[in-house]
């Protein structure tokens, strides 16, 4: 696939990715498109190549070959505080918060890359730098109450419940003003409850005008909330659509169970 | 960054500076503490001792605490362990004792340069600081222990390179007759009443570019000078250090010690971060080595060697990594280990024996050297053991940081937890 200009209204536009590593291609020639404000959901079975994909995006790997096009602008290569900067925000498969800073500074450091304190500034605490800390404060408490954990502000992020630690991840992106937030299996090992509650800030997530593409393997949560599926197998793309289609695909339904004899 | 922070809200100017929250806070307790002491030290000595050679050894010890402030910003904050960081001393002290000393006359420049302290001062800085850069920019992409190493073969070249270069450096000849800091006499000013000037001038000096004499206060070897002027400069490193702990900055220098990956996907770039730190942390150290050559009037590469910059590794892990005030204690304590109690041991132990009616233990008697001599010999075992007791006594440090008790405390249960489910499948 490789149709010249980027339509405008797409927000991610992979080309032709492909990821190697020595000899073993965890993502093969994957082209696919995000649209403005849609939740996009990636599937595929374990090792399917999902979260190195991720990476691909995030600048966390450089791709083999292929294009990563975001916002209209071809990101392929950048280094991950620059894909940051350029308004991609992810969570983590397995969570990496900072464990020993409080959950109010976790997302405090999540505004970095939107606060302009220079050296100076902070050394002299500056009246500007003041008050930028002061706003940032703010705002984080209020992303804090937006995910429903701003009661534990000033607890380690290491000692909150699990639900709670995926939640704080995705405050801590949101506070980097995403326009794309990449949200790496949110609900692995939720009650159906907590799955539930994932579901309604999703939605709320887009209610703010950003852009979801998440990979999860709980279908009901796929089902719920997305638009559009991806299905990757060994690093493939083996279906795309709506998804009731996906669904019922054979190759998908192969891939998930196995060959039927 | 660990203090609590009320979501919301605009508070009142005497709630802001939580008065009373301060007084219970340990941290702040500990700095009142230091403040009263180092206000309180040198009167208490001279009127003891009247001598005041001690004020002298006191701001000796003010220069180990500048530079365990500075480390700390490397080691503590960012966590990057800096083995080589004697090297910026080294080198703060040598762009000091270059151009405040006769010793470029004699150098193939053929021009001595005398240039006042105060602004040396920050021209140590800034050269300590751009070596750091210059250091860190090729080595900081590499993590943890290569980067140890590194620094460690740093530390190393620059003592070397001081001893070898000697048409500049005077190699082991070390630069003697550094000018010592000064003030213009008027400094004093008129709030000091009308012939009160005749109190703090006590010489005459002649600035290299100005013609003519005026009245100036030198410091020479007056130990009260030194040591006023080194408890102003760790107050101004205090204030500044922390500061920058509760800065963007300093989230983000946390945010890489706690995880480099997740710093980086929220948009810290992690390379000038840390360079930041590295040339911080190398600034307080050349600032250190300014105001060392100054106040010794001799910078010797024997001076900078490994043995520096482990030491002010161990004030800063003793006494607790990424807490300042820890920190301080910390140098202060290894300090008087190092300077004051083994140096003492050995006659005291003899003392006693005497004392004790055990005499005879003090004569040198076939392989037996006598006591004094026996705990002489084994002053770096003792120095040894009491680095390990501590340790062993606090794995934290003396007062660590919250983060870093916590951390430890966690680690600590999780071994515990580990232990038992090891022994209940045993």
């Amino acid at each position: 696939m490789s149709d010249g200009q980027p339509a405008a209204d797409n927000i991610l536009e992979l080309t032709d990715l492909t990821k190697r590593f020595g000899g073993l291609v965890a993502v093969d020639n994957v082209s696919l498109h995000i649209k403005r404000g849609e939740v996009f959901a990636l599937i595929g079975p374990n090792g399917a190549g999902k979260t190195t994909l991720f990476n691909n995006v995030t600048g966390l790997f450089q791709p083999t070959s292929g294009r990563v096009v975001f916002d209209g602008r071809d990101i392929t290569g950048s280094r991950p505080h620059e894909v940051a900067r350029f308004g991609i925000a992810r969570t983590f498969q397995n969570i990496r918060l900072f464990d020993f800073m409080t959950c109010l500074d976790n997302v405090r450091v999540g505004r970095h890359v939107r606060m302009r304190a220079r050296l100076w500034d902070s050394l002299f605490k500056l009246p500007r730098e003041r008050r930028e800390e002061d706003r940032v404060t703010d705002e984080a408490m209020d992303l804090l109450r937006f995910v429903g954990i701003a009661k534990q502000a000033n607890q380690y992020a290491r000692n909150l419940p699990y639900g709670q630690q995926r939640r704080l991840e995705i405050a801590r992106a949101l506070a980097t003003e995403p326009k794309l937030l990449l949200l790496d299996e949110p609900a692995a090992g939720f009650t159906p409850q907590e799955k539930v509650e994932l579901m309604q800030l999703v939605k709320k997530i887009l209610g703010r005008g950003i852009t979801v593409f998440l990979i999860e393997h709980d279908m009901k949560v796929v089902m719920g909330i997305s638009e559009r599926i991806v299905v990757l197998d060994h690093g493939e793309k083996i279906a795309e659509g709506p998804p009731e289609e996906v669904r019922k695909d054979v190759r998908v339904i192969e891939a998930y169970l196995g060959k039927s004899a | 960054m660990s203090e609590p922070v009320k979501a919301g809200g605009r508070r009142s100017i005497f709630s802001r500076l939580h008065l009373r929250e301060r007084m219970r806070d340990r941290d702040q307790a500990i700095y009142g503490l230091l403040i009263l002491g180092a206000l309180i030290y040198p009167e208490a000595i001279l009127f003891i001792t009247g001598n005041p050679a001690y004020i002298g050894d006191a701001a000796h010890a003010g220069t180990w605490v500048l530079l365990a402030i500075g480390l700390n910003v490397v080691v503590g904050f960012a966590g990057l362990l800096d083995l080589g960081y004697a090297a910026f001393f080294a080198i703060g002290a040598y762009t000091y004792g270059l151009f405040a000393s006769a010793q470029l006359g004699a150098s193939p420049l053929q021009h001595q340069y005398h240039i006042p302290f105060w602004i040396m001062m920050f021209v140590g800085l800034i050269v300590a600081a751009s070596f750091g850069a210059i250091l860190g920019f090729p080595t900081l992409r590499l993590r943890g222990d290569y980067l140890a190493i590194v620094t460690l073969g740093f530390g190393e070249i620059v003592p070397q390179l001081a001893f070898n270069l000697d048409r500049w450096t005077g190699g082991i000849n070390a630069i003697g007759g550094i000018d010592q800091p000064w003030f213009p006499a008027w400094i004093t000013g008129p709030w000091a009443g009308a012939n009160s000037i005749a109190v703090i001038q006590n010489s005459t000096c002649r600035v290299s570019w100005a013609s003519g004499f005026f009245p100036c206060f030198q410091f020479s070897f007056d130990p009260v000078a030194y040591y006023v002027l080194i408890v102003i400069l760790i107050v101004i490193a205090v204030i500044l250090v922390s500061n920058l702990y509760r800065s963007r900055l300093g989230r983000a220098w946390m945010a890489i010690r706690e995880d480099e990956v997740a710093a980086a996907a929220m948009g810290i770039n992690t390379v000038t971060t840390k360079l930041l730190a590295f040339a911080i942390g190398a600034s307080f150290s050349g600032f250190a080595g300014a105001y060392y050559g100054a106040s010794i009037g001799l910078v010797s590469p024997d001076n900078f060697f490994f043995v520096v910059s482990i030491t002010v590794l161990v004030m800063v892990v003793l006494g607790g990594m990424g807490n300042i005030s820890g920190v301080i204690i910390g140098a202060l304590a290894i300090y008087a280990v190092l300077y004051v109690v083994l140096p003492h041991l050995p006659p005291a132990v003899s003392d006693l024996a005497s004392t004790l009616g055990l005499g005879s233990l003090n004569q040198v008697n076939g392989d037996w050297p006598g006591l004094g001599h026996l705990v002489e010999r084994l002053n770096f075992l003792i120095y040894g053991l009491i680095l390990v007791l501590v340790m062993l006594l606090r794995p934290q440090g003396l007062f660590p940081s919250r983060v870093r008790e916590q951390e430890l405390k966690h680690d600590a249960v999780q071994e515990e937890e580990t232990a038992v489910e090891q022994a209940a499948a045993v």
